[in-house]
């Protein structure tokens, strides 16, 4: 159990940590001085989510470590997000569909985890889920604009939505952590934040004129360590400090 | 409508200096003076804009989460405050788009400080001590400045940058009782930001074109030399409190003016980094000048819809 | 259109409770939901209000200063409309 909780904390701080980290590459190279200031609001959100849920996964795990231990120092494979997070961020559509695609989830989640069995876990989605859904409000904007917005616009969102769409499904990812978790009431039954889910998306769809790719094939991983090329990369930079000097207070 | 001839407006005007009375943007101001406003004002936003860029550099490599928190929140309150100046500036009839092209082109001039790179995190806690502190020196006697608009930005400004300077001199104290390495990182940031923050105060009073009648329309309120001597007088102390080295052999306290005396600008080294010579400031304007262009068609596309949705409420 | 900057929104926030809202500055935007947005990023970062008014910069018509004295100055001989004007018995208490 207290390993399943580990786990299960791990995959979501992991989230907020990793698209906060994404996020954060777009300070200072916004579109607009207003969307730069935006971006980094979310940013700065998802990087407070994940330093809560750091914090309580260390407790949770009770071996001397702490919540920056958790961020920095874990290899590859032990970080539990979804790929769908760690891609790059392209242009601002790419970014912005990744965000909406992440948010249109995030919500239906922490409406749900705000009732979890596990204190902890429910006070950190209640004050997340106010932020997220000040996320999700902006992603959809944009979604909306773009989709709706002129031909060069239309065609890039559309773009970033075939190639995204795929890691979508990774949100929805359950295994044994989830289900031991969830028979003492703990965990989420993911499967049934699906239809809010799917309607969040087809109303915004609709209202930007977009459509979701034919193809149905769906990718993931990420939950279990396995993660894209990208991911390396992208820990080599977060990682570089604590790695190159360790064992030292900043 | 009353009718004024102009030397009626001026005397008002310059009554109005003389009393302290805040002009605004309505009011009537020599075009000289609004000319000063706005290339100041604009130079004030445009540095809090590329100011972003060296620090933003090290946000994904900070070395922690409460840093990481610190940095980008810290980043981001310089955008609001390129925000803020240009609201300002916009109140005097100047577009922020052009005013941003001209940066773009190098027709108008950000401070010279962001031309020097960041190459150890040591950098993040030499910019936020040295550069923000000698950013403060400037601008609190700004938050008096004649112009309305812009001293209420100023004065929101100086009530947001207090953190950053405290920030920025946490991280010096944290590396300064660390290890050997991090107290060599310390020193070397320092040895390589020290002079280029003294620089930030502008040429020396004897070589300064605007500062005389910037003085006389009270938008700057102090020289540049007392300005930095200002700062100077603050900051030795705060780095011999923790053990760091000011690298100027001529630094010593001078008993009879109650001034720290300190050694000669490299003015070579200045007026070539601010004519655009500094080791980055190619990188720093393609930088900016691509966030505007890949942002191009987002801004278009919101736009785009904006008026599609007009539309539509109308019909 | 083409590139062209977003419109400008004047911005007023309401700081408090029980408060009017105050002008803060401008930003700019593509259209009102976004300008409350883009206000609320720019302006509320450390919890400087509860309620934004955002109204595009052009909407707004301002007094001329040129005009002041006729607008303002009448006023200023009316002392009858201040409590000050009025002598009531020490006694009296507040009144």
């Amino acid at each position: 159990m207290k390993n399943s909780l580990f786990t299960y904390t791990l995959r979501i701080a992991d989230d907020s940590l990793i698209l906060g980290q994404r996020l954060s590459e777009w300070c200072g190279h916004g579109p607009i001085i207003e969307e730069d200031i935006a971006l980094t609001n979310i940013a700065l959100d998802l990087i407070g989510q994940a330093t809560s849920l750091l914090e309580y996964a260390a407790q949770v795990e009770g071996k001397g470590r702490n919540a920056d231990d958790l961020a920095f120092l874990r290899f590859e494979n032990q970080y539990f997000n979804t790929q769908l997070v760690e891609q790059k961020n392209g242009d601002f559509a790419v970014t912005m569909v990744r965000q909406w695609i992440f948010d249109t989830f995030r919500l239906p989640f922490y409406e749900a985890l705000q009732h979890s069995a596990d204190k902890q876990l429910a006070a950190i989605a209640e004050k997340s889920l106010k932020e997220t859904k000040y996320h999700w409000k902006h992603s959809s904007e944009w979604i909306i604009r773009m989709g709706d917005g002129t031909e060069e616009s239309a065609k890039r969102v559309n773009d970033a939505l075939q190639l995204l769409w795929k890691f979508s499904d990774e949100l929805f990812f359950m295994d044994d952590v989830d289900r031991e978790l969830m028979s003492q009431g703990i965990a989420i039954d993911l499967e049934s934040l699906r239809p809010a889910f799917n309607e969040r998306i087809q109303f915004v769809l609709q209202q930007a004129t977009l459509q979701l790719p034919d193809s149905k094939w769906k990718l993931n991983g990420g939950r279990v360590g396995r993660h894209t090329e990208h991911f390396g990369h992208l820990l080599a930079e977060m990682q570089y400090m604590q790695r190159a000097y360790p064992n030292m207070e900043w | 409508m009353k009718e004024h001839n102009l030397a009626d407006l001026e005397a008002a005007f310059n009554e109005k200096l003389k009393q302290d009375i805040r002009i605004e943007p309505k009011d009537w101001m020599p075009d000289a003076y609004r000319k000063t406003l706005i290339r100041q004002i604009s130079q004030h936003a445009h540095s809090e804009i590329v100011g972003m860029l060296p620090e933003g550099n090290w946000i994904t490599r900070a070395p922690n989460l409460r840093r990481k928190a610190v940095l980008l929140a810290k980043v981001q309150d310089e955008a609001g405050h390129g925000q803020y100046l240009y609201s300002a500036m916009e109140t005097l009839g100047a577009s922020r788009e052009e005013s941003i092209d001209d940066m773009h082109t190098g027709k108008a001039k950000y401070s010279s400080i962001f031309n020097y790179p960041t190459l150890t995190w040591a950098d993040m806690g030499a910019v936020g001590w040295l550069v923000d502190g000698a950013a403060i020196m400037n601008q609190v006697p700004l938050c008096r400045t004649s112009y309305g608009p812009y001293a209420r930005a100023m004065v929101r400004i100086c009530k947001e940058e207090s953190f950053h300077q405290r920030q920025g001199y946490e991280i010096m104290c944290t590396l300064m009782k660390g290890s050997e390495e991090q107290k060599a990182m310390a020193q070397d940031a320092l040895n390589r930001f020290w002079w280029p923050a003294l620089m930030m105060f502008g040429p020396s009073d004897a070589d300064s074109t605007h500062t005389q009648q910037s003085i006389d329309w009270k938008i700057k309120r102090h020289t540049n030399d007392e300005l930095r001597q200002m700062f100077v007088d603050a900051t030795v102390p705060q780095a011999e409190l923790i053990g760091l080295t000011i690298p100027d052999k001529d630094l010593k306290w001078n008993e009879e003016r109650g001034h720290y005396d300190f050694g000669e600008i490299n003015w070579d080294e200045f007026w070539q980094v601010v004519s655009g010579n500094g080791p980055c400031n190619a990188e720093r304007i393609a930088t900016r000048l691509k966030a505007k262009e890949d942002g191009m068609w987002v801004r278009e596309a919101a736009m785009a819809h904006a008026e599609k949705k007009k539309a539509k409420k109308a019909s | 259109m083409a590139g062209k900057d977003w419109p400008l929104w004047e911005v007023f926030i309401r700081s408090k409770v029980g408060l009017n809202h105050k002008h803060v500055g401008s930003i700019h935007a593509a259209d009102a939901e976004m300008a409350v947005e883009n206000a609320r990023d720019v302006y509320t970062r450390r919890s400087e209000g509860i309620s934004i008014w955002v109204v595009e910069s052009s909407q707004i018509f301002a007094s001329d200063p040129a005009d002041s004295d006729a607008l303002f100055e009448p006023a200023n001989t009316k002392i009858y409309r201040h409590p000050t004007f009025y002598e009531v018995p020490d006694g009296v208490g507040h009144m």
